[in-house]
């Protein structure tokens, strides 16, 4: 009797050694699923200082991805956790959130400052975040519907020169005051 | 003589029934064997709505609306442990912004709910036996938590210690208890808080909490001190940055003794022993005990020859000792991966996916996920520690994947309005 038990338990021990051994690589699903603890099921972020990934354009995903893990970027955990990943889990990833429904966050915006930076997006980066923000043009990510905390978060790293713009982004921001990337920040936000 | 595997499973989970119920006779009814959801469709019972169930629960409902879940929980309302801290140091009113209910989710994803304690779990005719009857299930999730080792810690009595001297790791009415005693404590006292030795619960939350009390010592009892008497060698997790906090902050307030085990327990005069070397008393002390997979998960038999936790297949979390019943949280052996509520949420979602496959026929996926774990040092300074995580064939297990496990470079406030998203986040991802 004892020996049967131990032969069961044995052939559950096989049993269990097979399911991982025939399992396939981690679907976009399966690598995707695990980054909504903090960006919300399927990328709609609830917190404010976590980007909403919904709907996000795949190639500033990837790239995002790509500048954290060489450091590019500067981040917090971020930087770590894209170590554990392959440019192909990159893409893979980048695929599930740009194909999840667009996700427009709710927050209080500030209608003045909303205003003011519907004028200064006109006059500077128009050109590059086209569609107030809701298009992609080349690897400018989606902005539009965006939490305000991250975005500030963003454009603070880009002008305290932590985080690298290339010169014509550097033209139009650097004169930008803290009260300009503000307006920006919530005009973004509040494009649906 | 011969035996079957249907009949060893039984026997088994027998004896596991067994010793449930009679843990349970004094503190709550027995089970009821008679059906409450008679089952007619393909079913899965998921026991337990914290970080690992509630996340279960809804991903294989996302997947497949086709299978009924039932979610079996006790309370109608879940405490989070992570940020508990920072309610004992005083930094929130209440318990309110960790705590969750279940009716969103509930309603949002077509999941059963019923209210119950579960007293014990028959594999072989697959049955859950709660308080409020039997359930019959194709395929069982537990996700139970810890419960406490207390034949390790002389004079600790479960029913009766935790009122004098709690041990405010599973958050809710003992987390209160222990803010209202540092609060009603006289200035120029001194707080006892012991750790056991690992694996436990949340790898730096005993070093968060020495922080917290701490700030909190530091503002309202002048004089008084927190002793941290530490099973273990040396701090566990995130060691250079409590340091660093603790010279920064709470110089002269900490005093960190670490191999000291704790071994008796006297409530009555507030006291530790180690080892029967040397004694400790406090004015209050906060003893976290040593621990082991939650109550339901020995009943269940799951627990392995450790007598501590739940071995399990590292793409399904399915219990390596019986079939249909899947372990995640706390209470399984996922390899690298620390026991954090983050890690329960990445391995339920992997379970959750792999029941589904299991139960569709379909080819099973690899198991892929994330740790990120944060601890406040101060009112405004946190640091955090995160990894991905995934299976090694080789091993048959969860390893970290090189060079992305690591930890904050510096105490930071940055990093403390990330943690604040970090719980929204993944309260709501359990709530709705």
């Amino acid at each position: 009797m004892r020996i049967k038990g131990i032969q069961w338990a044995l052939s559950a021990a096989v049993l269990a050694m097979s399911a991982s051994a025939f399992a396939a690589p981690p679907t976009p699903a399966m690598l995707s699923n695990a980054c909504a603890g903090c960006h919300g099921t399927h990328g709609e972020s609830a917190g404010p200082s976590m980007p909403a990934l919904a709907g996000q354009s795949k190639v500033a995903i990837v790239e995002s991805m790509k500048g954290f893990k060489s450091g590019e970027r500067p981040a917090t955990v971020m930087g770590r956790l894209a170590k554990g990943y392959s440019d192909a889990e990159f893409e893979a990833m980048g695929e599930f959130f740009s194909k999840q429904k667009p996700f427009t966050t709710s927050q209080t915006l500030d209608r003045a400052k909303v205003a003011k930076g519907a004028e200064l997006h006109e006059k500077n980066c128009a050109r590059c975040h086209v569609e107030n923000g809701k298009e992609i043009k080349d690897n400018s990510p989606v902005m539009a519907g965006q939490w305000v905390k991250y975005l500030e978060i963003q454009m603070a790293d880009y002008h305290s020169g932590k985080r690298k713009m290339f010169d014509r982004k550097a033209e139009k921001m650097k004169p930008l005051s803290q009260s300009d990337l503000d307006a920006i920040a919530h005009f973004y936000a509040s494009v649906k | 003589m011969t035996i079957d595997r249907r009949s060893f499973l039984k026997m088994t989970a027998g004896a596991g029934a067994a010793g449930v119920l009679y843990g349970c006779a004094s503190t709550g009814p027995s089970g009821s064997t008679a059906e409450v959801m008679p089952k007619t469709g393909r079913r899965v019972v998921v026991v337990g709505g914290g970080y690992g169930g509630t996340i279960a629960a809804k991903y294989i409902r996302m997947m497949d609306k086709s299978i009924e879940v039932v979610l079996v929980e006790r309370n109608d309302h879940f405490v989070s442990c992570p940020f508990s801290n920072l309610y004992i140091g005083g930094l929130m009113k209440d318990l309110s912004p960790l705590t969750i209910r279940y009716d969103k989710l509930v309603a949002n994803h077509g999941i059963k709910f019923l209210q119950a304690e579960v007293t014990g779990v028959d594999a072989a005719s697959q049955t859950v036996i709660t308080s409020k009857g039997a359930l019959k299930y194709d395929r069982l999730v537990l996700s139970p938590g810890v419960d406490f080792r207390t034949e390790e810690v002389k004079g600790y009595n479960l029913a009766t210690t935790p009122d004098v001297i709690p041990h405010a790791w599973k958050a809710g009415p003992q987390t209160v208890l222990l803010r209202k005693q540092l609060e009603a404590m006289p200035a120029g006292g001194n707080v006892v808080l012991t750790i056991p030795l690992a694996p436990f619960r949340c790898p730096p939350g005993p070093y968060e909490r020495t922080s917290m009390i701490a700030m909190f010592l530091k503002q309202h009892k002048p004089k008084s001190k927190i002793i941290v008497l530490d099973a273990n060698p040396d701090i566990v997790s995130k060691k250079g940055l409590f340091l660093k906090g603790w010279k920064k902050h709470y110089e002269g307030i900490i005093d960190y003794r670490p191999a000291k085990k704790v071994t008796e327990v006297d409530a009555a005069s507030k006291t530790v022993l180690i080892e029967g070397l040397e004694d400790v008393k406090g004015a209050v002390v906060n003893l976290i005990p040593p621990q082991r997979a939650g109550q339901i998960a020995v009943a269940a038999g799951v627990v392995g020859s450790d007598k501590k936790w739940c071995p399990v297949n590292p793409t399904t979390f399915e219990s390596t000792i019986h079939k249909g019943i899947h372990v995640i949280g706390d209470a399984c052996i996922a390899g690298a991966m620390p026991k954090s509520g983050y890690s329960a949420n990445s391995e339920a979602k992997a379970c959750a996916t792999n029941i589904v496959n299991l139960m569709n026929g379909k080819e099973l996926v690899d198991f892929s996920g994330i740790n990120t774990c944060y601890s406040f040092l101060s009112a405004k300074e946190a640091v955090e520690v995160t990894g991905v995580y995934k299976v090694d064939k080789a091993k048959n297990a969860i390893i970290a994947v090189p060079g992305s496990v690591g930890v904050s470079p510096d105490l930071s406030e940055l990093e403390a309005v990330y943690a604040e998203s970090w719980l929204k986040n993944i309260l709501t991802e359990m709530s709705t």
